[in-house]
C-alpha cells in the first residue's frame, strides 16, 4: 500500500466553475438515480484540473456536498487512488515508469536525469517552481519502454538524452511532441515487421 | 503463423486509421442487424462453440460466463461492464484497441449487452490511458450520430448506452469486484465471491464482466463462426491472441498470434530476437508480472497458450511477455516486481498487505547479498501464507513471481546470500522476516 501526505497548506475555500458544474451534472447523469456516488472519481479529477493538478481538503468536503455523501466516503477515496494529488505539484509533472519492463530498458536511467534536471526529491518542484516529478507503477506501454506521463500525454521509447531534451523545453513553457521519440507510431516491430504487410503497403 | 487474412485486428499498427468510415471499411458494424436477429441462444451457443477464452488474464469460458447472466430479467436491471484497467506490467494490448480498434470493441459491447440482455454498458478504463479514452469516446460519439447506439442500436430494436468510467491508478481495480466498488464510487477493494456478479454485481443487479480483447473479437467470431475460430490453436485453447513482448529484446512489439505459438518463434522472429543473441537469454515471464518465470531450458519449447502454460508450472495470464537477459540482475528484477506488488495492494487482507511488503524488502536485501542464508526458505514459506489466504487472486499473483524466482535460481540467490542469522539463539521466533531491523547487539 501506498502512503499519501495531505498537504500542509490548504485553501479555505473550492466551488466548482461554471463550466465544470455543468460537466459534473452531465457526468452524475451517467449513472443510474441515487447512485450520484459513482461519479465521485471523475468530479475528483475535475477538482484537480480545476485547482492546479492538486486536490485540497475543501474540494473534497464540496464534493461530498455536491453528491450527498459523507465527506469521509470521498476522503477515502481521495487517498486510495494514487492518481489524486493531495499535495501540490508542478504545472509540469513528469511520471517516470520504473517497474521491471522498463527498469530492464533503462528507466532508472530517465529517473537519475530528473533528479538531476528536475529536483533532487520526488514531488519536490524544481527551481523555476513549475517542474516535479515522481517514480510510479506500470503505465502500460512496456512495449514503447522506457517511456513517461508529463501531465496527460505518453512519452514513450526515450533515452536519456531525449528526455533532456524535453526537460530543456519545458523549462522554456514549450511542451514537446507526445509519442514515440523513436518515430514509432504504434507498437509495432521497428524494421522488422512479419505480420499485415499487405496493410502496411496498401 | 497464423495468415494474415485470419488476423482479426487488421489496424493494429494504426495503417488504416481508427474512424467509423474506414472501421466499416475493414467490415466492422456489417451485419450486425442479422448477427442480433439469430437471437441470444445462437450467439451464447457460437460463443461457446468457438471455446473463446477471457483474455483478460484468467481464462475463463467466455460463453459459459453470458450463459450465467439470468435469462429473464427481472427487478433488477442487468449490466455489461468492459474492463479496460489494463495495468499488468508487461501487458499493452488493450491499449492498442482502445486507441486503434474501438468500432470492434463497441460492436461487441452491443453483441455482448444484446446477449445477456443489459441496456448500459460501462467500460472501465485506467485513469493513466486519458487519451486512449478520449479516442474511445470519439468512436463511441461517431456510433450514436450513425445510429449504431441509442434506442434502436445498428437497427436491432435493442436499446444500449455505453459509458466510459476513468479509473485513477489502482491497479487492483483490474479484478472483477474491486472494478465494481470503484465504479459505485467507493475504494476499489475485492468483493468477497460468491455471489458472483453474474447474479449481484454492480448496484446489486447481474453484471457480465469481460476484458477489452474478449468483448472485441466477438463480432468477427460471429460473422466468420464460431467453427472457425476454434480451428485456429488447439482444442479448449482456440483462436488467435495478441501478445506483447517487451523487455531485453531487438524489437519489442505487439502482434496478434495464432494461440500455442512456440514462445522462441514469438522472440526470434517477431520481436528480433534476444538482445545478444539466444544464449544470452536470462529467463522470461510469459504472461504479465503475476506469472512465474521460466528458465531459458523450457524457453526454448514451450507454446504459448493456456494449458501448456500451466503444464510448466506457469500461466499464460494477458500473455504480457518480458524477456530478460544475462545482462540484467534477475533477483533485483524481481525485487522491482514485488515493489509493485507492495505499492498495490489495496491493504484489505492481511497477509497481502503485510507479505507483499515482507516479500519486497527481503527480495531487496537477497539483491544486495545482505539476506542469510535461512531466508530463502522463510521467503518462500511468506508466499505461501499469502497464497490462498486472500479475498482476490492479487495474493497468488504477488507471490507467485516469488515463487518462481526461487524454484528457478535458488542457487544463484543463495551463492549471494550465505551468511549466518543475525538472530542465532532464536531462530524459531516465528516470521522473525524484518530481523535486520533489530540492532546487532540486541541479537
Amino acid at each position: 500500500m501506498a502512503v499519501k501526505k495531505i498537504s500542509k497548506v490548504q485553501p479555505e475555500k473550492f466551488e466548482f466553475s461554471k463550466k465544470n458544474k455543468e460537466t459534473a451534472d452531465s457526468i452524475i447523469k451517467n449513472y443510474p438515480s441515487g447512485k450520484q456516488q459513482s461519479a465521485v472519481m471523475a468530479l475528483l479529477y475535475l477538482a484537480q484540473k480545476q485547482n492546479d493538478n492538486w486536490i485540497p481538503l475543501s474540494a473534497m468536503k464540496y464534493i461530498a456536498k455536491y453528491l450527498d455523501m459523507p465527506y469521509i466516503k470521498v476522503y477515502e477515496v481521495a487517498t486510495f487512488y494514487s492518481m489524486y494529488n493531495l499535495t501540490p505539484v508542478g504545472k509540469y509533472f513528469f511520471q517516470v515508469c520504473t517497474t521491471t519492463p522498463c527498469m530492464l530498458r533503462g528507466a532508472y536511467n530517465l529517473v537519475d536525469v530528473c533528479k538531476r534536471k528536475i529536483s533532487e526529491e520526488e514531488n519536490r518542484l524544481s527551481e523555476d517552481g513549475k517542474t516535479s516529478w515522481l517514480e510510479v507503477e506500470c503505465l502500460g506501454a512496456c512495449v514503447n519502454a522506457p517511456m513517461l506521463q508529463l501531465n496527460e500525454d505518453y512519452y514513450e521509447d526515450l533515452d536519456t538524452t531525449k528526455l533532456e531534451q524535453i526537460i530543456d523545453k519545458i523549462s522554456n513553457d514549450e511542451v514537446p511532441q507526445p509519442g514515440s521519440y523513436r518515430g514509432r507510431l504504434s507498437s509495432e516491430p521497428e524494421n522488422t515487421r512479419k505480420t499485415l504487410i499487405g496493410n502496411k503497403n496498401a | 503463423m497464423l495468415e494474415d487474412k485470419d488476423r482479426i485486428f487488421q489496424n493494429l499498427y494504426n495503417d488504416f486509421g481508427a474512424d467509423l468510415t474506414s472501421a466499416k471499411q475493414r467490415g466492422d458494424w456489417k451485419d450486425t442487424k442479422e448477427i442480433c436477429g439469430k437471437g441470444r441462444e445462437w450467439i451464447i451457443n457460437e460463443i461457446k462453440a468457438s471455446e473463446l477464452r477471457g483474455r483478460g488474464g484468467a481464462g475463463f469460458p467466455t460463453g459459459l460466463k453470458w450463459s450465467f447472466a439470468p435469462k429473464e430479467v427481472g427487478s433488477r436491471p442487468h449490466y455489461l461492464v468492459i474492463n479496460a484497467d489494463e495495468s499488468e506490467p508487461g501487458t499493452c494490448k488493450d491499449r492498442d484497441i482502445l486507441r486503434f480498434e474501438p468500432h470492434k470493441l463497441i460492436e461487441g459491447c452491443l453483441i455482448a449487452s444484446y446477449a445477456v440482455n443489459a441496456h448500459k454498458c460501462y467500460i472501465y478504463i485506467r485513469g493513466e490511458y486519458f487519451n486512449e479514452g478520449q479516442k474511445l469516446q470519439t468512436a463511441i460519439d461517431e456510433a450514436y450520430k450513425d445510429g449504431l447506439l441509442g434506442k434502436n442500436s445498428a437497427g436491432t430494436d435493442w436499446e444500449l448506452d455505453i459509458y466510459i468510467h476513468y479509473g485513477a491508478g489502482a491497479y487492483i481495480c483490474g479484478e472483477e469486484t474491486a472494478l465494481l466498488e470503484s465504479i459505485e464510487g467507493k475504494k476499489g477493494q475485492p468483493r468477497l465471491k460468491p455471489p458472483f456478479p453474474a447474479l449481484i454485481g454492480l448496484y446489486g443487479c447481474p453484471t457480465i464482466i469481460n476484458n477489452v480483447e474478449t468483448i472485441s473479437v466477438v463480432p468477427t467470431i460471429l460473422r466468420r463462426g464460431g467453427k472457425w475460430f476454434s480451428s485456429l490453436g488447439r482444442p479448449k485453447n482456440t483462436g488467435s491472441k495478441i501478445y506483447c513482448i517487451s523487455g531485453n529484446v531487438n524489437n519489442p512489439c505487439n502482434v496478434e498470434e495464432e494461440m500455442g505459438i512456440p514462445l522462441k518463434e514469438l522472440i526470434e522472429k517477431h520481436a528480433g530476437g534476444v538482445i545478444g543473441g539466444w544464449d544470452n537469454l536470462k529467463a522470461v515471464i510469459p504472461g504479465g508480472s503475476s506469472m512465474p518465470l521460466l528458465p531459458k531450458e523450457t524457453c526454448e519449447t514451450i507454446k504459448m497458450d493456456f494449458d501448456a502454460c500451466v503444464e510448466n508450472k506457469t500461466g499464460l495470464g494477458t500473455a504480457g511477455i518480458v524477456v530478460i537477459n544475462k545482462d540484467q540482475d534477475i533477483i533485483k528484477c524481481m525485487a522491482r516486481i514485488a515493489r509493485f506488488y507492495k505499492h498495490e495492494s489495496c491493504g484489505q487482507c492481511t497477509p497481502c498487505r503485510e507479505g507483499s511488503g515482507w516479500m519486497w524488502r527481503m527480495l531487496e536485501r537477497m539483491a544486495k547479498g545482505e539476506a542469510t542464508r535461512d531466508e530463502v526458505d522463510m521467503l518462500l514459506d511468506v508466499t505461501k501464507q499469502i497464497e490462498g489466504h486472500t479475498i482476490c487472486a492479487f495474493g497468488e499473483g504477488s507471490s507467485w513471481p516469488v515463487q518462481g524466482l526461487i524454484r528457478n535460481f535458488k542457487d544463484e540467490i543463495i551463492e549471494r546470500n550465505k551468511f549466518d542469522p543475525i538472530v542465532k539463539k532464536q531462530k524459531d521466533i516465528p516470521y522473525l522476516v524484518d530481523q535486520h531491523l533489530l540492532e546487532k547487539e540486541n541479537a
